[in-house]
């Protein structure tokens, strides 16, 4: 990152951005190009991970019947999952399904966030691999939801045959099929990628933007000023997004799970 | 995947759609440890304080109601008792009332029959002094009567015994007179 900002305070930086922006060099070995296994993203997540672990462990340490401000707080984030999410969409069964979306949405939503962070200022999320990770065990959950609590057949029959005359149903099937077990995870997946990839791209456009009109001409630097401020605001919208994108993700997952265990199609 | 390993002139070409199976190994195993520990040792330790904190109040709840239901019983209980100790007040009272005026029924009856029987000692008594001092008197009065008498006419009558009864028959004579 301190590369980056060398680059672009030697006016180096290359405009517009491109994909390849989204892969930097790895850390371990330094500076190696296309090796994946140790680099800002990888390191990002497993410091989500930690700081998640770390800040729920110590909030909730000894839990009291009144709760600290602490553990208040973060008796919240799960009751907000639990009640809004989880009890809302599936209804009363949803609350053992709880721990699993808290986590889900926990670990969006900070992974979602170090995009606006200063300093990692990119989201580990605007890498396919992992929303494409959370979205398989979506798909997998709810169907295995859905086999152990209908029987194998039924959960497909509820699944794929709606309540149709007879003859449309060669059309509707292989619809049901493709929407529900071929484009779900896919969709899942792409939504929350390509909003997070978007995002960092547009405020690389603007930041980069900047910096390319003030280095092409000094006239220019007004609008640079104003394609700064663009970012700021567009970080604003980013925050947004964010927010938005981890609650969507942790609501079609409980719409998946809920979809499973509902009796009529 | 070949094209993602592909470098070409110190440019890596990515397809950002293609995921990188490196990041998701890492990213599976970040998350799942992850899920590991906060669905083990934090959320249902969340639940069990929620459990316990709708326990708790539920319990209280009750807890107030068998408290307010006790109060009521023994307001009852106490209302029971005062009514009845007032009964018997009433009752205590009533039955004074009555012995008293017994009493004092008895006591009247009692002094007045002491009364009567005073009276009629003192009236028997009279009569017992009244007669005594008629009998005196009528002794002495017949002796006098007789000394003088018989300083008047002379001793010669004074030892005739009939004469005794001449006076007494005069003296009754006297007193039937006066009494009439």
């Amino acid at each position: 990152m301190f590369g980056q900002a060398n680059v672009l305070a030697q006016g180096q930086a290359e405009f517009p951005p491109g994909v390849g922006d989204f892969y930097l060099p790895s850390i371990l070995p330094w500076g190696a190009e296309n090796s994946f296994w140790f680099t800002k993203i990888t390191a990002m997540v497993w410091i989500a991970v930690g700081v998640l672990i770390i800040y729920f462990l110590a909030s909730y340490r000894k839990p009291q019947l009144v709760p600290t401000k602490k553990q208040w707080l973060a008796e919240s984030i799960y009751g907000f999952v639990r009640n809004n999410i989880a009890v809302d969409m599936i209804g009363h069964q949803g609350v053992r399904f709880a721990p699993y979306f808290t986590t889900l949405f926990c670990f969006v939503l900070l992974t979602n966030a170090f995009a606006i962070i200063p300093f990692f200022q990119i989201s580990p999320n605007s890498h396919i691999a992992f929303p494409a990770f959370l979205a398989v065990i979506s798909y997998v959950l709810f169907i295995w939801v859905g086999i152990r609590h209908h029987g194998f057949g039924k959960f497909f029959k509820n699944s794929l045959v709606p309540p149709a005359p007879w003859f449309i149903l060669p059309i509707l099937i292989p619809i049901e099929f493709a929407s529900t077990f071929l484009f779900r995870p896919f969709t899942l997946a792409v939504r929350l990628f390509a909003n997070m990839f978007a995002g960092h791209m547009i405020l690389l456009v603007f930041t980069l933007g900047g910096f390319a009109m003030l280095n092409a001409n000094a006239w220019l630097a007004p609008v640079s000023v104003l394609s700064w401020l663009m970012t700021v605001a567009l970080t604003f919208l980013e925050f947004l997004v964010i927010c938005l994108q981890a609650y969507v993700f942790t609501v079609l997952t409980a719409s998946y799970v809920q979809g499973a265990l509902a009796d009529e199609h | 995947m070949y094209f993602l390993a592909a470098p070409e002139g110190g440019e890596s070409t990515h397809n950002p759609i293609i995921p990188v199976w490196q990041e998701i190994v890492v990213g599976g195993i970040a998350f799942i440890v992850l899920a590991f520990v906060l669905m083990k040792f934090v959320f249902p330790r969340m639940e069990q304080t929620f459990q316990a904190r709708v326990d708790a109040i539920e319990g209280g709840i009750k807890r107030a109601e068998a408290a307010q239901a006790e109060a009521n019983q023994l307001l009852e209980q106490y209302r029971a008792q005062l009514a009845e100790a007032r009964t018997d007040a009433a009752k205590i009272r009533d039955d004074a009332r009555a012995d008293a005026e017994g009493i004092r029924q008895d006591i009247l009856a009692k002094a007045r029959e002491e009364s009567d029987r005073i009276i009629a000692a003192g009236k028997e008594q009279l009569a017992a002094e009244r007669a005594t001092i008629v009998r005196e008197l009528r002794t002495e009065v017949g002796t006098i009567a007789v000394d003088l008498a018989s300083r008047i006419v002379g001793e010669s009558l004074a030892d005739e015994a009939r004469r005794k009864g001449t006076v007494d028959r005069f003296l009754s004579g006297l007193e039937s007179a006066g009494a009439r």
